[in-house]
């Protein structure tokens, strides 16, 4: 194998796992739009909250010390104790469905009926909020997140690889992780959805509120469950990106490089985001290491965008969105 | 304030009772003003009227899911069984065997047609093999649709959707359920075959139905008993029978008359005699 084609390789299988952790991303917005039609602009701050908190519980940090601080006077921001990674989870996992409660709760039923656009403002507001709910929390400095994945170059990938092409493969321990991670996650949630009564109703849901309530279907606790998984994706995601790059603020940027995603696959379809993830991942690495040289680098910041545009101008519903059904 | 209760055999018990209700759609819209009907057990009450006479809206006042629609109720009750529902949200009503049909179908589109009629069954937890016997028993009244059973709802036809929706609402064990325009988009034979169900439904499984209907002629054949809304008021009611044979209701929704066609003025002065009864 000629030595472009090796490198070529090792770039494709980097992108590949960069675009599954786009697809975990997305993987939010897909669940909470299928199911409400609600495109939720808060999935990435979700996902920070998510690592933020699971961080907070695992250092044994105090919820809102600083608020407390203030009121009080005193000088509390730990309990002196450290949770271990897997109970942390958990106990993420429940203020995650806390959440999903209170969004539902608060907001989301007092909108019930109301144009797209209405809940589209309402989540970008909770968004704000959230971020705030965190900061105020859990504090702005910029933590390590580590749950005991294992991280760093898999040595076993490279010396197998340098056996054979005399050249060892640089592959993240943490990204065969997320794969392995998001493969189980994906082939859960589409059993959940196929499978179950609850799924069933979640589906219900999705195509017709109106008669989904006629038949009997709790909206709410249906909208609590959906926001719960969702929440549940954000929090996987955020452990991922968390791990990758620490816990900070401009986590919940990386909704933004969950939108080319979802134009791609598609806004209704699981499936869809995990494909389009994967495409805009080696997409991306792939143009960079090819045509980044010719046109200076730095092409990852706006390949994705222009891959989505021109999916837009071509195939407005995705690779895998949902066909309108129109019966002639 | 008449009661239907004593023009039909007081030996039957009454499920439903609406008691001059009054709906408000966002706070301003007036939509009912004092619609009270009642509901025997085991019959089949048929609600008529022209477009916008508040037919759906009362089985939706009935159903409580007008909620969602930013409509209340803000006068008067509705009782089933004696007890008054309009607090209840559709999940409790539904497990007390009242279930809405909607009007224009409603299929849950992306759904096949069998888990469409699971869909129905979310209320109830009586065990899997109580599911697959009631399964049987809509697939026994709607042979097409196990014909069907594997294709996706969006992609059946207007007649196969009104079949699933119907079929849906028999899966939650029903008691009374209520029937938002069976007819509206069917051809006359559909029509005629998705009453003749009814019937049978009514008369073989028990099933009390009120009926929403434009379609006058064929409604009054199949209901026993009838009420006329008109702008969000009952206007008429009585047997089926005895409506039929009225010379007003042949005339302004049967489009029969023995003096040959109305002009326009006369229907307005119609209006204007009309009798209130609520």
């Amino acid at each position: 194998m000629s030595d472009q084609l090796i490198y070529a390789t090792e770039v494709i299988l980097n992108g590949l796992m960069a675009g599954v952790l786009y697809a975990l991303v997305a993987l939010g917005f897909v669940l909470i739009y299928k199911a409400s039609g609600i495109f939720n602009y808060a999935q990435g701050v979700m996902a920070l909250f998510a690592a933020m908190t699971l961080v907070g519980i695992m250092n044994g940090q105090v919820p809102f010390a600083h608020l407390i601080n203030a009121i009080f006077g005193a000088h509390i921001t730990h309990f002196g104790w450290n949770v271990p990674a897997l109970l942390a989870i958990l106990m993420t996992m429940a203020v995650m469905v806390l959440m999903a409660w209170c969004v539902q709760h608060f907001v989301m039923r007092h909108l019930v009926g109301q144009e797209p656009i209405i809940l589209f403002m309402a989540t970008i507001g909770l968004a704000y909020f959230l971020e705030g709910v965190a900061d105020l929390m859990w504090g702005s400095e910029i933590k390590t997140l580590d749950v005991g994945l294992p991280q760093g170059l898999n040595v076993w990938i490279d010396d197998t690889t340098y056996g054979i092409f005399g050249y060892g493969f640089f592959i993240d321990n943490l990204d065969i992780v997320a794969t392995v991670i998001a493969a189980i996650l994906v082939a859960a949630l589409v059993a959940f959805s196929q499978y179950t009564k609850q799924g069933r109703a979640m589906r219900a849901v999705a195509d017709d509120h109106q008669a989904a309530l006629s038949v009997g279907i709790s909206l709410s606790f249906i909208w609590v469950l959906v926001w719960s998984v969702a929440g549940f994706v954000a929090l996987v995601a955020g452990i991922m990106w968390g791990t990758k790059s620490g816990v900070q603020f401009s986590l919940s940027l990386i909704a933004l490089k969950a939108l080319p995603v979802l134009m791609l696959g598609g806004f209704t379809s699981i499936p869809g985001a995990i494909v389009g993830g994967l495409i805009i991942g080696v997409g991306e690495k792939l143009f960079e290491f090819a045509i980044g040289p010719l046109v200076g680098g730095a092409t990852e910041n706006w390949f994705a965008y222009v891959l989505a545009l021109i999916f837009l101008v071509f195939r407005p519903q995705g690779l895998f969105g949902e066909k309108i059904i129109e019966r002639v | 304030m008449l009661d239907a209760a004593n023009t039909t055999d007081v030996q039957v018990e009454t499920l439903l009772e609406v008691n001059n209700i009054e709906v408000i759609y966002n706070h301003v819209i007036l939509v009912l003003k004092g619609v009270s009907l009642s509901v025997p057990k085991g019959g089949i009450t048929a609600l008529l009227g022209g477009n916008g006479a508040g037919k759906t809206t009362t089985l939706k006042a009935i159903s409580n899911l007008l909620h969602s629609e930013r409509g209340e109720v803000t006068k008067g009750s509705v009782k089933y069984r004696g007890e008054t529902i309009h607090e209840l949200d559709p999940a409790a009503l539904v497990k007390k065997g009242v279930i809405q049909v909607m009007e224009g179908r409603h299929c849950f589109e992306h759904l096949t047609v069998e888990e469409n009629l699971l869909t129905g069954y979310y209320t109830r937890s009586s065990g899997k093999a109580d599911m697959m016997r009631d399964l049987e028993m809509v697939y026994n009244y709607f042979p097409r649709l196990k014909e069907r059973r594997k294709s996706q709802a969006g992609y059946t036809s207007g007649g196969e959707q009104q079949m699933v929706a119907i079929g849906r609402a028999l899966m939650s064990k029903p008691e009374t359920i209520l029937l938002d325009e069976p007819s509206m988009g069917l051809a006359p034979q559909l029509v005629e075959e998705i009453f003749e169900i009814v019937r049978d439904l009514n008369e073989k499984e028990g099933v009390s139905f009120l009926l929403a209907e434009q379609n006058t002629n064929v409604a009054l054949r199949f209901a026993h008993y009838g009420y006329i809304l008109e702008s969000g008021r009952v206007v008429m009611d009585g047997p089926a029978a005895d409506l039929r044979e009225n010379p007003d209701v042949k005339e302004f929704y049967l489009g029969m008359s023995d003096e040959g066609r109305k002009s326009f003025r006369d229907v307005r002065s119609y209006r204007r005699r009309k009798r209130w009864l609520s």
